[in-house]
């Protein structure tokens, strides 16, 4: 690509030609504000907080949509632009509702940041503001439109990334709101929590139904027993809630903080990710030597399942009936541990706290139940956990700790569960042993790793078997997969799909970053580090050599991996459900 | 269509049948009935004039030599429905039933004009002296029609008629002896700039779609007018729709595409339905379809109607809406040219743009060029209204006074009244004070006094009109139409309406103002697109030329035009009522009260300011007390 000379606040850069003035004065060292745009996911020059003045142009342009043409000459502090966007922002303040004492977003709001850094002192604008009502029908996803500011990183995370678009602009005008068709609620479209809207948000207009208080009232109630869980994504990014660098592992930190906050227990979702292993991997070797439905794809993300139930019901047979590793463990918990431990499962209050925001939807199907009794009766997002030790005012850095016995920590197989291709290297880890009868060393499949959209993989076991595998994540890529399966162009025997783009260490129910910081870091790969890390530290990786899992859970309770019983705790079923 | 040769005979044989229009056959008893089918017209019922036409003909037995034509506008609209039987070329105005009746039996049967429906004999507006036909009333004389050439002269539901007035002419030519880089020189030369608003020049335009790589390039045109009262585009549509699809197809020939998209309101029906039987007839006649004139070139022209939303007139929202998205504008650049229709080379053009294309090339650059003034080149159709007495559409050569448009063509200012300032461009545009009257009509004289041409807008006013009100209602329009996308204009002109509001409710201080000139500096910087960067002109140009009428409002809380109605008060003038309590009885809100010998008294906070007891008085002892 051509290079092109242009000055910047009378810098002179050269950059690529067709490279946006946001990234060229980066590139210079010159940091121009931004509120809807969002790398790769909205580039739509909204919200004319980036203006910044080309010569010779006839208006102030929007820096993160504008290539650079050669000679360019940019001012990005002059005064027109300052007062631009002084008055812009100042409209925008002037139809949100400005609650930031009591927000969930309060210092964390990209909106409050902004007017700190462009010295909004005085709110010169005021009048008509929206009234539209909270739309909070969804189990998942509550929206406050009398906070949203219009910015589409939303609409463009559901419509560009997941390629779902249930949420788009309705009306127009001052009238414009975001939301779902005809003024339906979300709880009523084809809406499948993911969540990406929520970390896609800048604002508090999109947020995770907060169940911090249920969760402190059963901590507090001396009949409950509370069990708390934690899937592995969580541990890779709960450090940035304080102030750790993105892509550290607080595992320690965080278990620790969790046994301060009054839990009974605290175990480890990777348990139940092991779990899900030895079944999964057993549905798959039952499918390729029985001639069973083929691609098996694995059904641990619960937006990926919803998916699949409202746009790919012709794929529900292919899904996996196992169930998501924390619905598995909390039925174990209900189950095996009560009768171990001697506890009525009714007292039992099984919380997982979960990168997701699905995860709340998917607890509460009826479907994830024994009896009468749910496998788990909270969801806490990764932001509602943080949210929880900040207000019990725990110094989260101090804190140490151990998952705890019975099941202690699981294996580093189930560690990489929550990045994307961790469940396919993980079922692969094992699926390998167990068809080849040996103990196989080379355990890193690293072709299933990475960001990369589709990822495939082609596994000989030296056997005369390979085993074609593909791993999706975000349900745009996991589109593109299904039409090439169901096009016939591809023959896969195992698919991992994830709803959220990286797995779960980028889910919806993770801490927020600022477009400010997700622009310019990749956090999916940044936090899946720390994933792969302690996997490697740990001293056992596969899932079959877990000897809690192996030896309790089966040995004194289960049975066979696919046997009767795990079949009746560890699998469940699937609906189709409308798309309209 | 397989050669020029074979339009050209179907041209001379078509000629034949609209010779008449032409006024110079002696054709005896033969007769071309044109009845204005343009919207304005239609619903007036001129459509059943024609049926009742068709029906006395009948009964007269002339049936053999009445030719009985549905045309479009003939541009004034004022004196609707307008009937015009040619030889004669007598042109008669508001026809009704009864008086095409009288038309049947006294012209058409016994070849006597009926000289008291002339136009202009009941109408003030008119010299007594003026020659009472189509081509010599001021209006018609002053007028200079290019792109209105055909509309009121040819049945736009016939192609043949459109054939006989040299269509598909300029397309023959530029397919069989033009090579693209021609065409697009010749729109050059010409100097033709866009008819939509901006005026950028169409040449150049069409250069850079040419220079854009790609086998696949759209042609667009802008049909979604939507400015207040601008109906040019409608006209050329329903008058005159292969004038549009000619050029287009001329346009495709010099870019490279061989798809065109017209982008019509669907609350323009007379104006699809035209276009769909001229597309229908141009594919039936080989002008549209493949290897047009035998050559290799192929072109398709499709519709795509557009849901009434003003922001769809902006070129990257209107492609937009034709991919089936929402109409929001899309970041420049990439621009059209390069990215455009589905990601492809396109370039649109508006339909009056268009409209002089086909002129351009069988008349030659020069020609046109030759029209107009040294920036300005060519014609100017505006649509005018108002406080005018010859409401309706006028072609003018660039470089016309506003003067020559309201007193000469438009018929002056009606009931005696001062003119106080006319605007253009509709709610993009601006207002252009008494003071300046005599400039020229051309772009760049109306962007100097911050008003623009817009697509031809032209709304006249007078000393009865309150520019702080007017500055409202455009805004109110605007706001109406922001698609949302931007803050400046989705809550920036909603601020701006606020404190307009407030102001007309005589609650406005000085500091609004200039909160206004803050925020309507900062739109037309930082909008989006070209509607929220233009929103806040009414507001900027009022405020330049009628400052005056606005610290009226804020200071003295006084509207001195008498329109805002909370700052006007009703009164009696005791002096002069006679108690008659006429008033009393028209009063809708019951607030004026009185007895006899007494003069009458309005309660002022009942009162709902509707003048109706002003007009009713026969004393004129009611007035507004501004």
């Amino acid at each position: 690509m051509s290079m092109v000379n242009i000055t910047i606040d009378g810098k002179a850069v050269q950059v690529p030609a067709g490279t946006t003035v946001l990234e060229a004065a980066k590139k210079a060292g010159i940091d121009i504000p931004t509120l809807c745009y969002l790398k790769d996911v909205n580039e739509i020059g909204a919200c004319r907080m980036c203006l910044v003045e080309i010569k010779g142009a006839r208006a102030l342009q929007a820096a993160c949509v504008y290539p650079v043409a050669e000679g360019n000459e940019i001012l990005t502090t002059s005064p027109a632009v300052k007062e631009a966007r002084k008055v812009n922002l100042e409209l925008l303040l002037s139809n949100h509702k400005k609650e930031c004492l009591t927000c969930v977003r309060n210092k964390k709001c990209e909106l409050q940041t902004l007017s700190e850094e462009l010295n909004i002192k005085d709110l010169r604008f005021e009048g008509e503001t929206c009234e539209l009502p909270i739309d909070d029908s969804s189990v998942s996803i509550v929206k406050d439109h009398q906070k949203c500011i219009l910015c589409r990183r939303c609409v463009a995370a559901c419509k560009n990334i997941q390629k779902i678009g249930v949420i788009d602009a309705i009306n127009r005008g001052f009238d414009t709101s975001i939301g779902p068709a005809f003024g339906q609620n979300l709880a009523d479209v084809a809406c499948v929590n993911c969540g990406q809207c929520v970390i896609a948000c800048p604002v508090g207009a999109l947020t995770e139904k907060n169940v911090v208080d249920d969760v402190w009232a059963a901590i507090a109630d001396p009949e409950k027993v509370v069990l708390v869980q934690t899937a592995p994504a969580v541990r890779a990014a709960i450090g940035e809630s304080f102030d750790m660098p993105i892509g550290t592992a607080a595992t320690s930190q965080m278990v620790g903080a969790m046994l301060r906050l009054g839990f009974d227990k605290v175990f480890d979702t990777d348990t139940g990710a092991d779990l899900t292993i030895l079944e999964e991997g057993t549905e798959l070797i039952n499918r390729i030597n029985n001639g069973g439905k083929l691609p098996l794809i694995t059904s641990c993300s619960p937006g990926w399942i919803k998916y699949c139930e409202h746009y790919y019901p012709e794929f529900l047979d292919n899904l996996s009936s196992c169930k998501s590793p924390h619905e598995m463990f909390g039925a174990i918990l209900k189950t095996y541990y009560a009768e171990k431990e001697s506890i009525d499962p009714k007292k039992i209050v099984t919380v997982s706290v979960m990168p997701c925001t699905a995860k709340k939807f998917e607890a509460a199907r009826p479907e994830m139940a024994n009896g009468d009794l749910q496998d788990v009766d909270y969801v806490l997002t990764t932001r509602e956990l943080a949210q929880m030790i900040k207000e019990a005012r725990i110094d989260f850095n101090q804190c140490e700790g151990e998952f705890e016995d019975p099941f202690g920590p699981a294996s580093g197989a189930g560690v990489i569960f929550g990045a994307t291709g961790g469940v396919m290297e993980a079922a692969l880890r094992t699926v390998a042993d167990v068809l080849t009868g040996k103990d196989i060393q080379e355990i890193e499949y690293t072709a299933v790793r990475g960001v990369e959209g589709v990822k495939e993989a082609s596994v000989d076991l030296g056997n005369g078997t390979v085993i074609k595998a593909a791993v999706a994540h975000g349900l745009g890529n996991a589109r593109e997969l299904l039409e090439k399966i169901k096009a016939g162009e591809a023959d896969y025997h195992f698919v991992e799909i994830m709803a959220c783009p990286g797995g779960c260490v980028n889910g919806g129910g993770q801490p927020i970053q600022p477009a400010s910081v997700k622009n310019w870091i990749d956090l999916r790969t940044e936090r899946a580090k720390a994933l792969y890390d302690e996997d490697k530290r740990l001293p056992i990786r596969k899932s079959h050599k877990n000897l809690v899992v192996m030896d309790k859970i089966y040995g004194e309770y289960l049975g066979e991996p696919g046997g009767e019983k795990a079949h009746h705790l560890l699998h469940t079923t699937y609906t189709k459900r409308e798309r309209f | 269509m397989k050669s020029l040769a074979e339009l050209s005979e179907l041209r001379l044989k078509s000629r034949d049948k609209v010779n008449l229009r032409e006024d110079k056959a002696d054709t005896g008893s033969r007769r071309d009935v044109l009845i204005c089918g343009g919207t304005g017209c239609l619903s007036s019922n001129s459509e059943k004039l024609k049926e009742r036409l068709e029906a006395k003909v009948a009964e007269l037995g002339l049936s053999d030599d009445i030719n009985i034509i549905m045309t479009g506008c003939f541009g004034l609209c004022a004196e609707g429905p307008i009937v015009v039987v040619h030889p004669d070329g007598a042109m008669y105005s508001k026809v009704s039933l009864k008086d095409i009746e009288e038309i049947a039996e006294e012209h058409l049967k016994n070849g006597k004009v009926v000289e008291s429906k002339l136009i202009g004999v009941d109408s003030e507006s008119y010299d007594e002296n003026c020659q009472k036909t189509e081509h010599t009333a001021d209006f018609f004389s002053n007028q200079k029609r290019v792109a209105l050439r055909n509309c009121g002269r040819i049945n736009p539901e016939n192609i043949e008629e459109y054939i006989a007035f040299d269509g598909y002419q300029a397309l023959g030519k530029v397919l069989t002896e033009m090579t693209p880089e021609e065409v697009i020189q010749t729109v050059k030369d010409s100097g033709l700039r866009g008819r939509g608003g901006a005026g950028f020049p169409t040449g150049q335009k069409w250069s850079f779609a040419a220079a854009s790589p790609g086998p696949v390039k759209y042609v667009a045109c802008n049909a979604d007018e939507g400015d207040p009262g601008a109906f040019m585009d409608r006209s050329i549509l329903e008058g005159d729709p292969h004038s549009v699809i000619e050029a287009m197809a001329i346009a495709g020939y010099a870019i490279g595409a061989n798809q065109g998209y017209i982008y019509v309101r669907a609350e323009y029906p007379t104006a699809v339905k035209r276009l769909n039987i001229a597309i229908e007839q141009a594919n039936e006649y080989g002008l549209l379809g493949d290897n047009i004139f035998g050559t290799d070139f192929s072109f398709n022209v499709e519709l795509r109607l557009g849901a009434g939303a003003f922001v769809c007139g902006e070129e990257t929202a209107l492609m937009n809406s034709i991919e089936g998205k929402r109409g929001e504008p899309r970041p420049r650049p990439p621009f059209p040219a390069l990215k455009g229709i589905f990601d492809k080379p396109s370039m649109l053009n508006n339909v009056e743009t268009y409209a002089n294309i086909c002129q351009i090339i069988l008349k030659g650059a020069d020609w046109f060029a030759n029209m107009g003034t040294e920036k300005s080149k060519g014609t100017k159709v505006f649509a005018v209204g108002g406080k005018i007495n010859n409401t309706g559409l006028v072609e003018i050569e660039m470089g016309t006074t506003l003067r020559d448009v309201i007193y000469n063509i438009g018929g002056g200012v009606p009931n005696g009244k001062k003119f106080k300032a006319a605007q253009t461009g509709g709610p993009s545009g601006g207002c252009i004070p008494a003071s300046h009257i005599d400039t020229p009509m051309t772009y760049d004289d109306l962007s100097a006094l911050g008003s623009m041409m817009g697509s031809g807008g032209l709304i006249v006013m007078d000393e009865d009109n309150c520019m702080v009100d007017i500055a409202k209602f455009f805004l109110e329009f605007t706001v109406d139409e922001s698609c949302g996308k931007c803050p400046p204009c989705r809550i920036g002109t909603k601020r701006m309406l606020e404190i307009l509001n407030k102001i007309t409710r005589g609650s406005g201080e000085l500091e609004d103002i200039d909160k206004l000139e803050v925020l309507a500096k900062n739109i037309k910087a930082s909008a989006l697109c070209g509607l929220g960067q233009t929103a806040p002109n009414p507001i900027l140009s009022t405020l330049r030329y009628f400052r005056d009428e606005y610290i009226a409002h804020v200071v003295d809380k006084k509207c001195p035009a008498g329109v805002c109605k909370n700052l006007i008060q009703i009164k009696i003038n005791p002096d002069i009522c006679k108690s008659c309590g006429i008033c009393s009885k028209v009063c809708p809100a019951g607030c004026i009260t009185g007895e006899k010998k007494v003069p009458y008294q309005i309660s002022q906070a009942e009162c709902l300011k509707c003048g109706a007891c002003i007009e009713k008085c026969p004393f004129k002892a009611i007035y507004k007390d501004v």
